[in-house]
């Protein structure tokens, strides 16, 4: 008993030494990362993780970065933010949607340090918001889809019905039809952003429904390689899937957060930083188009160039006319959906197979 | 030489003390040697679990936020397996629990004014849980129906259609289109008394303390023991066997889903994702870890809910991945639970009786 007791002491004692000397060590600026997969998830958080790496290496020992994975959405989400709020971080990336209210709550707490949250919509004097158009990306690898089908079903597995998601079918669609009017895309819904079996399953569904290429909005490759064991083509999501998957991964639209993380924390590293709302496309390298594969003939690469040099230019992908599953023209020829129209979508396009939940 | 595993004649007074005690060690030692073989320091590590979960008012608070519902639960399963009705559904119970309290908040604000909405909404939760508890029991004490399977399976449509109104007819329209009911009134919150730890704590073990003076100390928890003991004795004696077993089962649920109401009205605000993630599953853990003491319960949930909590720490201050928090969970209760055999049962060595039935071959 003796010794146990001893032992705990000494232990009591170890941490004791060891924790005031990190605390007194030069103070780089500490950043953390709310992951809701893990890294390995070769898609939304793989990129993410690549984001976070990159500020790592671009500032060296001026910062000090942390991350945390697989943290549900909901509850469990508010402890982990708060926790490294009071371990003294002082910028917190919260890296997914439903982290939106747990890091608001978390932010009203702590008015000195910095919350940025990826791809919702609300924000505080310290807490900013940031996303991309990426349905700028998807509209280019839709281009691919439509000229590339056989059957005419493009498969789409999506994760919740939400705008990000809803805009990200409509931009794709867009693109399907501005080749091939006769092309229709069914989707899917999953109910959850990292659920690899679920993804699979969803992808199988829509095989079996003849569509004979996947797209997808999840965070995974599974929807991916159900294709490919199929025989079938499929469109790549957050990463370029095509390197993980082979080269029946058509194009995908990938993200790129290290530019942006470079910039935010060069702003807070300046005292410059600024609560906002950054919406950038492709023209910001925050959304892009991966390499092609090489089953994508050069005409229609021809195409998708075209188009992205369009894009880049100022063009938007919502420019009418475009008309809803009705087959009503809601905006004229011309007419642009406004930002805000586009940030609360709740409707799909015409060409589009499903129902917004 | 052979081993043989016996049941003990009497309760080992040194055994109930030194094998929870050694059972510890021995997880210790195993994830210290995991923490080893991944390059972390096993005591760096340790402390900084400890220091996460009990460290900090912050830590603690959470620490509390998920005791809270294990209590509740484990109490809820402890009471059903007294009598050997293995009650798996607390998770849908507890679910149940929650949608009830959440539509109660959501929707009886017009009848229930100021903070009787509170009381209205754990009260529903209450009987909520009851009620769907109360399905497998009947039909066990009048069918004979299988309540294990019915239990479990009942937790899926449960959980399915919470889903379901969360999704569909209860989401919020403010809400971006995405799942999750709108926040409740503040008039149907639970009081926090620290961090997000909330009043919910006091009622919990309140409710451990009551039930153990009921079961030691009342006639109908003594018709409760005996049941358990065995269901013919005590028909024998004429206890009404069914009637009971349909109560206490009810009662089980019903501590189950006030649970689901804490959470939904302490924690969430709302009914969205995260409400089922466990905590009834858990249970079962902390009911049998707690030898069905109900005494015994509020310190197995706040030990599993520090692992918990504590866990986190190793992803967030030692830096490795999410799993090693649940490998390391799992590693250091099944020692705790393989251990507790040993309270029961003892393992003795019985020597054969003649050398030459079993020659040693390296002597030969």
């Amino acid at each position: 008993m003796k010794k146990i007791i001893l032992g705990l002491v000494a232990m009591l004692m170890v941490v004791s030494l060891v924790l005031p000397a990190t605390a007194q060590a030069k103070k780089p600026l500490k950043v953390a990362f709310v992951y809701i997969g893990p890294p390995g998830d070769l898609g939304w958080t793989y990129e993410h993780e690549r984001g976070r790496l990159a500020v790592q290496k671009y500032f060296g020992d001026k910062i000090e970065t942390k991350y945390v994975e697989n943290v549900p959405e909901g509850p469990d989400a508010e402890r982990i933010i708060r926790q490294y709020a009071i371990q003294g971080f002082d910028v917190i990336f919260a890296t997914s949607f439903g982290y939106m209210d747990p890091t608001y709550a978390v932010a009203q707490e702590f008015p000195n340090v910095i919350f940025e949250h990826c791809s919702g919509y609300k924000t505080a004097p310290n807490m900013a918001t940031y996303f991309g158009r990426i349905e700028e990306a998807r509209y280019l690898t839709g281009i691919i889809a439509g000229r590339m089908t056989k059957s005419n079903k493009i498969g789409y597995v999506a994760a919740f019905g939400i705008p990000e998601v809803v805009r990200g079918i409509n931009g794709f669609t867009l693109g399907v039809r501005s080749v091939n009017p006769n092309a229709k895309v069914q989707v899917v819904w999953t109910n959850t952003w990292y659920d690899p079996v679920k993804e699979r399953e969803a992808a199988v569904a829509l095989l079996d429904a003849g569509c004979d290429i996947i797209a997808q909005h999840q965070d995974t490759t599974e929807p991916q390689k159900a294709a490919q064991e199929r025989g079938k083509l499929s469109i790549g999501y957050d990463s370029d899937m095509g390197k993980f998957v082979g080269d029946t991964v058509l194009a995908s639209a990938v993200w790129d957060w290290g530019t942006y993380y470079i910039a935010t924390i060069q702003n807070v590293l300046n005292g410059t930083w600024k609560t906002h709302a950054f919406w950038g496309g492709l023209k910001d390298n925050i959304a892009g188009l991966s390499a092609l594969s090489p089953r994508v003939p050069a005409s229609v690469k021809k195409e998708v160039e075209g188009a992205q040099k369009k894009i880049m230019s100022g063009w938007s992908i919502f420019t009418g006319p475009i008309k809803d599953q009705s087959g009503k023209v809601v905006y004229k020829s011309g007419e642009v959906i406004p930002d805000d129209k586009q940030l609360s979508m709740d409707w799909f396009v015409e060409g589009v197979v499903g129902k917004v939940q | 030489m052979k081993l043989l595993f016996e049941k003990r004649k009497t309760t080992s007074v040194t055994a109930l003390i030194l094998v929870p005690f050694v059972s510890f060690l021995v997880s210790l030692v195993l994830t210290a040697l995991l923490l080893a073989i991944f390059g972390a320091n096993p005591f760096k590590t340790f402390g900084a679990m400890a220091v996460g979960a009990f460290g900090s008012s912050h830590g603690f608070a959470e620490t509390l936020v998920k005791a809270i519902p294990l209590m509740m639960t484990g109490l809820g399963v402890a009471i059903a397996f007294k009598l050997k009705f293995w009650n798996i559904g607390a998770e849908g119970q507890l679910t149940m629990g929650g949608v009830a309290a959440a539509g109660v908040a959501l929707f009886m604000e017009r009848f229930l004014p100021g903070r009787s909405l509170l009381v209205g909404a754990l009260l529903g939760g209450l009987l909520a849980g009851a009620l769907w508890a109360g399905v497998p029991a009947l039909l066990k004490t009048s069918l004979k129906v299988d309540e294990t399977l019915v239990t479990l399976m009942m937790n899926y449509i449960a959980i399915l259609y919470s889903e379901f109104l969360y999704y569909g007819p209860w989401r919020d329209p403010k809400g971006y289109g995405f799942p999750g009911s709108r926040m409740f009134s503040a008039d149907a919150w639970l009081p926090r008394i620290m961090g997000r730890a909330h009043i919910g704590i006091w009622i919990a073990l309140a409710l451990a303390i009551i039930l153990w003076v009921v079961l030691k100390r009342t006639r109908w928890g003594f018709e409760l023991q005996i049941i358990g003991a065995s269901q013919k004795a005590a028909r024998y004696q004429g206890i009404a066997v069914e009637r009971n077993i349909a109560l206490a089962v009810m009662l089980s649920g019903a501590l189950c889903g006030l649970a689901g109401a804490f959470e939904v009205t302490g924690i969430s605000h709302r009914l969205q994702q995260g409400l089922s993630i466990g905590y009834g599953y858990t249970a079962i853990i902390v009911a049998w870890m707690s030898q069905l003491n109900p005494l015994a319960v509020p310190f197995v949930a706040v030990a599993l809910a520090a692992l918990a909590v504590g866990g986190d720490q190793v992803q967030m201050v030692m830096g490795l991945p999410a799993a090693m928090g649940v490998v390391m969970q799992g590693l250091i209760l099944f020692p705790m639970l393989a251990g507790s055999l040993f309270t029961e049962y003892r393992l003795s060595v019985v020597r054969p009786e003649a050398k030459a039935v079993c020659p040693d071959p390296v002597e030969e």
